[in-house]
């Protein structure tokens, strides 16, 4: 196979040639100014509401206006986050779980130290939420709940109508993060009971820095930056037309997609159950059942991860991994550890990622490499004794 | 994606000297599972040489390079000579390593240094009873380590100390000890010679010597005695013979001969070379 077999969706997608095709004129003879006074621009901002609507529509929101374009997943966490907590002043706890994405989680480190307390809700071996706790966090003083609606590292979904109800009863602002969601599983943020949910262009083939926030009719919230009055002032600048135009363009698409992620579905448990049945020394992270169709997140025992992705390159295989020396941290996956998984297998944990394009061809290729990867790894360990097929003693505190 | 060289590449795509040897006459192991690295080098020793190196590694691209480059440089070596092999020169065996990626390097000097430890016979038990006090309890690296490596690659910075050891990288609470021991390390240091004042080796030429010396006594020694009232004259140079003269406080002092003519001769063998003679003059 001379292209790559692309494995890590979850990190970004390729742009969706149709996508592709949507943005380029308005990178080309189309660029006028949205809010002009002239048709040149005034045509420009019809297709931007034609954006608004079919993001609207992938997120199953009532109105246009409740969608707004940021600049990223990680801006419209923020926005919403920081926005909702500018209105409620007097709230000082705020209330997220421990296997957030950084876009979250470091904001709250930050809110931490400015003298917010946090209240982070544990998941269990599997990885699912301990509603438990989060029921007993929420008090009079809880300025918002920020809970991610899937997992990036493992593709675990959390019971966020639950959470909607729970919020709604107590009137407690509720934010979802819902960046690996969209494009893999519906969504209906009426029925959910969200006020805000955030997403991300380049996870459902759309360029690079576009983001969007949904902001619930109603929502109390203030703007990150001040400025005209784009965005109803919510987001002020001029707008990232053909960002926006691709972003709408990639929604209606994932929305069309949707019944073709049961083929992603297929595609992935078969590397799943692929690389379950082929080798002794590995686990799967996280629950089978409640999970997003595209992912897998694999421990690999006694030997590291980083490695076993470098050796994946040379076979023109990309995908990710939660070891500590591949993310540049010294620490494996803050995820990982959150679920307890041993660092036996935390430090050999792989994450494939599959997409709408992924082909049959490239997961059995997949399978067919990754034994010769495993074994010339274990070969190497020094906690696997190759010989008796057997791990090693190991002293291992954790 | 880490920018390796394609020694690096070239390495960890086709590492040397991958298993284990049977009957080995010296076994260095190091690192865990639970800190994401560890080395087990076999060596076969005859003669004081170095016959045969072996590796198992459990460790990213960069510890796999780390540990086949020290197998093969010190395949054939005395055993004096593996001594001598710093992380920096595996590091610059392998045309270098990205800067969190250091700590490899460290960890296959460490494994050297058990095993040879181990061929001498002498017991390494656990970290604390060897080697000292533990700094940073996530990655179990301990004080003698740190100064080390301090000392061998000129860091200046915390976050240097952690590319290249680990210690800080995880909770974070040993960044106050690696602070305290930093500042020491640096205070230790003469200004002007800088770190790599010993570094190398490689006999010194006579001026550079003198240089040396100078500035050890001026940025090391002087400081100390001037805190007690005395202060020291540098006299004359010859060779490896540092001719000095005490005054103010410390000439009266009847202990001088003794304990002042050691400090500044140890200062001076530490910062300049191992045999420098100091002799004092009235
Ligand atoms: C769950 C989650 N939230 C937020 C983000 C950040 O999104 P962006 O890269 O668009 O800023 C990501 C992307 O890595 C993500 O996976
Ligand atoms: S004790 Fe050093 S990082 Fe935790």
């Amino acid at each position: 196979m001379n292209r790559t077999v692309y494995l890590d969706n979850n990190a970004t997608t390729m742009v969706d040639p149709e996508v592709l095709d949507a943005m380029l004129p308005f990178l080309k003879e189309q660029y006028g100014n949205p809010s002009s006074m002239h048709d040149f621009g005034g045509d420009v901002a019809r297709d931007v509401e034609l954006a608004r609507k079919q993001v609207a529509d992938l997120l199953g929101a009532d109105n246009d206006y409740e969608i707004v374009f940021t600049g990223g997943g990680t801006e419209s966490d923020n926005f919403a986050i920081l926005g909702t907590l500018a209105y409620f002043r007097d709230r000082r706890h705020i209330i997220s779980s421990k296997v957030e994405h950084p876009a979250v989680l470091n904001l709250y480190r930050r809110l931490e130290r400015e003298g917010y307390r946090a209240s982070y809700v544990p998941v269990d071996r599997d990885g699912n939420l301990d509603m438990e706790f989060l029921k007993k966090s929420m008090d009079d003083d809880t300025a918002i709940v920020s809970i991610m609606h899937a997992n990036n590292e493992t593709g675990v979904i959390f019971p966020v109508e639950e959470i909607g109800a729970l919020c709604r009863e107590r009137s407690i602002p509720f934010h979802i993060d819902g960046v690996q969601a969209a494009g893999k599983i519906p969504i209906d943020v009426k029925k959910i009971q969200c006020d805000l949910y955030s997403i991300s262009g380049h996870k459902f083939h759309a360029p690079k820095g576009m983001g969007v926030l949904y902001i619930r009719r109603g929502t109390r919230i203030r703007p990150l930056m001040y400025g005209g009055h784009q965005e109803r002032g919510r987001r002020p600048g001029t707008e990232n037309v053909p960002g926006i135009v691709a972003t709408g363009k990639a929604a209606e698409l994932a929305l069309k997609n949707l019944p073709a992620e049961e083929r992603v579905r297929a595609l992935r448990d078969r590397l799943e159950s692929g690389i379950l049945a082929r080798f002794s020394n590995v686990q799967l992270n996280g629950s089978k059942d409640a999970r997003v169709p595209n992912t897998t997140n694999v421990g690999f025992e006694y030997i590291e991860g980083e490695a076993i992705l470098l050796y994946l390159n040379e076979k023109g295989i990309a995908a990710s991994s939660g070891s500590a020396c591949s993310s540049g941290s010294l620490e494996p996956s803050h995820v990982l550890r959150a679920m307890g998984v041993p660092f036996t297998a935390a430090h050999g944990s792989i994450r494939f990622s599959l997409s709408r394009f992924t082909t049959e061809q490239e997961i059995d290729y997949t399978i067919s490499v990754l034994p010769e990867i495993i074994d010339r790894l274990l070969e190497i360990s020094p906690f696997w004794d190759s010989a008796t097929k057997q791990c090693r003693p190991v002293n291992i505190q954790s | 994606m880490w920018d390796y060289t394609d020694k690096v590449k070239d390495l960890y795509k086709h590492p040397k000297n991958v298993g284990t040897i049977d009957n080995a006459d010296a076994v260095g192991e190091v690192g865990s599972i639970v800190c994401g690295d560890a080395l087990t080098l076999y060596l076969k020793i005859e003669d004081n040489i170095i016959k045969d190196a072996k590796f198992q590694t459990f460790g990213c691209g960069s510890a796999i390079a780390s540990s086949s480059a020290l197998t093969e440089m010190i395949t054939g070596k005395t055993v004096d000579e593996a001594e001598k092999i710093t992380n920096r020169d595996i590091v610059d065996y392998l045309g270098g390593l990205p800067e969190q990626k250091m700590h490899c390097s460290v960890m296959g000097r460490e494994a050297l240094e058990k095993a040879l430890a181990n061929w001498r016979g002498e017991e390494v038990a656990s970290h604390e009873e060897t080697e000292g006090e533990v700094i940073c309890q996530c990655f179990g690296v301990t004080d003698p380590l740190i100064r080390k490596v301090i000392r061998e690659n000129g860091l200046k910075t915390v976050e240097d100390v952690t590319n290249y050891t680990k210690a800080g990288g995880a909770c974070g609470s040993c960044i106050h000890k690696i602070e305290d021991i930093l500042t020491e390390e640096l205070k230790r240091q003469p200004v002007a010679a800088g770190p790599e004042a010993k570094k190398g080796r490689l006999p010194l030429s006579n001026i550079k010597r003198m240089q040396l010396v100078e500035e050890t006594i001026s940025d090391v020694v002087r400081p100390i005695l001037q805190k007690d009232g005395g202060n020291i004259e540098l006299v004359d140079i010859d060779g490896r013979k540092v001719m000095v003269a005490l005054r103010g406080a410390c000439a009266n002092c009847l202990v001088s001969d003794v304990t002042l003519k050691n400090l500044v001769q140890e200062k001076l063998r530490e910062f300049v070379e191992d045999d420098i003679e100091v002799i004092e003059v009235r």
